[in-house]
């Protein structure tokens, strides 16, 4: 405090206290705000809709209870979609790591000047610089029948006939998969290429002198040491992939039938094609529950690391 | 390791780098080449590398339609409306969690947090009442708001950790002076944080350039829409102009690209302020 409170009556003395008390709230107010106003009021929302029948629509919705979750778990295309859902999500992060490594640990190296390195890295990264909709239509021309990828394929003798890769229902999530992946890595790269610049080289150093190789160096001293960024990019990418949907409603839109229909898919036609806002919130409500359950190990695990 | 050079290594090592270089830069390739071939060349077997009827038209055909121009006016005008509030809000934020201590400060950092685990889907149908209510359906004022809830977390964050980088001296010396915390704020610490406010202004940009899922579900005539979902209505529109999607697609992502290109450094810090503790 500057020497000009000395001469202050002791009201201002107690405004001055208060404004100092408030002070900090005051800055916080526009985001408290909106974090009010655009998650919690929203989040409030959609659980109460899960628990009435024919939200929106009516004007007077009538409480059901739990009679929605009970017909959402009997609902057979909601279990295509939980499947759906897991392969890909699934398929995606351990893809999303493997190559992860792979490409960091490459760009890693000590063969090419850092010149080429950097302008490596930007090339690896590219698939990041795309918004969905392009990915979506890049990938859309690729695979097409009469695309880049089947000509290869034929070309190389590894297929006789132009698959339908996004049309046919037993290549579809498969595809779309592989899309996601090809969109997805460079996260995972980046960060680990972080990780492994925080190794202390004396690691690498005495393991050498124990005349250990480099299998035995990347299981016994890479991978632990990536572990904490590896276990923080498995939970956040498990968070972002359940939720994509930009990426699958524009290549398949949910296809062939329910080929790969996932949780988020099925949430935006339960809402905005068949009307059922009751039953599509019912699935958020679910869907904001897993996602919950994985933030929750999320903050733990960042938690621990301080 | 360490001064061994073992032969396989390298083989491997270039090996794999030249086949990232074709997974990740080749289908980019094909998207920049397919944009200046005529439409009937796309799918040409064996494929045409370079057309001998090499064309613009493509791009001339986005470039002249007003509806396509609309939609890169809109993209700009909101990514540019979101990126001002989210920089004014999160600056004040920030400034709160990094210069102060009181009760409740906690549980509001958590919550911001967690926003990053919510799915944006779970929120579509009680923002569709509310923008409904609001009177906002179909508006920029419908996206600029639900963009605001996923930008400000990362925002806050980032900024929370430059302004902590920053010595708490800078403001004492104007309050010393007679001066408000508000003007140290905005006359001291925030020229400062150049650096950390552009990262920050870059990423919420890229954000808001990329989003799909509620410019499609919260807009509802052309002269709302952004560029992605601008992109998707080319599909089908015509019979599949293939190049004209191509020249959309390179046209949307150059703002993107650009910024990656000259400001690198800031935008990977944005991306894996996630999943790397500094």
């Amino acid at each position: 405090m500057t020497y000009q409170n000395v001469n202050r009556g002791r009201s201002k003395k107690r405004s001055g206290y208060l404004k100092k008390k408030t002070e900090p709230y005051l800055y916080l107010l526009p985001t408290v705000i909106l974090m009010v106003v655009l998650l919690v009021v929203p989040i409030y929302m959609v659980i109460q809709y899960s628990f009435f029948d024919n939200v929106i629509i009516n004007d007077n919705p009538v409480f059901v209870g739990f009679q929605n979750f009970q017909e959402l778990l009997t609902n057979e295309s909601f279990w295509v979609a939980v499947k759906n859902t897991l392969i890909f999500v699934g398929g995606s992060v351990i893809a999303h790591m493997i190559i992860g490594i792979t490409f960091a640990m490459v760009l890693n190296t000590k063969y090419i000047g850092p010149k080429l390195k950097a302008m490596f890295r930007v090339i690896f990264s590219l698939p990041w610089m795309f918004t969905a909709a392009v990915i979506a239509v890049l990938w859309k021309m690729l695979l097409n029948p009469n695309g880049f990828i089947n000509f290869l394929l034929v070309e190389l003798n590894l297929s006789s006939t132009n698959l339908e890769w996004l049309a046919s229902r037993d290549l579809a999530l498969f595809s779309v998969t592989m899309i996601n992946i090809w969109a997805g890595y460079p996260l995972f790269m980046i960060s680990i290429l972080a990780g492994l610049q925080g190794i202390q080289s004396q690691l690498y150093e005495s393991s050498a002198i124990d005349g250990a190789n480099h299998i035995k160096n990347f299981f016994y001293i890479t991978l632990p040491q990536l572990k904490p960024i590896l276990i923080s990019l498995i939970l956040l990418d498990f968070v972002w992939t359940i939720q994509q949907f930009a990426l699958i409603w524009m290549t398949t839109g949910g296809g062939p039938i329910d080929a790969t229909e996932i949780l988020s898919t099925f949430i935006y036609k339960q809402g905005f094609s068949e009307y059922q806002y009751a039953m599509a919130s019912t699935s958020a409500v679910i869907l904001l529950i897993i996602c919950t359950i994985v933030a929750i190990f999320y903050v733990r695990h960042q938690r621990g690391q301080e | 390791m360490v001064g061994e050079k073992k032969w396989y290594i390298k083989l491997i090592t270039f090996l794999l780098l030249a086949v990232g270089t074709i997974f990740s830069g080749f289908p980019v390739l094909w998207m920049f080449l397919n944009s200046f071939k005529p439409n009937s060349e796309i799918f040409a077997w064996p494929p045409v590398w370079i057309s001998d009827n090499f064309t613009l038209n493509a791009y001339a055909q986005i470039l002249s339609d007003p509806e396509k121009i609309r939609f890169f006016i809109n993209s700009y005008f909101v990514a540019f409306i979101v990126v001002i509030l989210t920089l004014f809000v999160s600056i004040l934020a920030s400034y709160s969690f990094s210069r102060f201590n009181y009760p409740g400060k906690k549980i509001i950092n958590t919550l911001i947090i967690s926003v990053q685990a919510v799915p944006p889907i779970t929120l579509l149908i009680p923002y569709l009442s509310l923008v409904v209510a609001l009177n906002l359906y179909n508006s920029y004022g419908a996206l600029i708001l639900t963009y605001l809830l996923f930008t400000l977390p990362y925002a806050i964050l980032m900024m929370t950790g430059y302004f902590n980088t920053l010595s708490k001296e800078l403001d004492e010396a104007v309050m010393i002076d007679g001066g408000s915390r508000f003007r140290a704020l905005w006359t001291v610490l925030v020229p400062v944080a150049v650096p950390g406010i552009v990262s920050v202004g870059m990423y919420t940009f890229m954000l808001a350039w990329n989003e799909y899922l509620f410019a499609l579900a919260l807009t509802k005539t052309t002269e709302f829409r952004t560029v992605p979902v601008g992109i998707n209505l080319l599909m089908g529109q015509h019979a599949y102009e293939w190049n004209q999607m191509m020249a959309m697609s390179i046209l949307g992502s150059i703002p993107v690209l650009l910024l990656f290109l000259f400001f690198q450094k800031y935008f990977i810090a944005g991306m894996t302020s996630g999943s790397i503790k500094s």
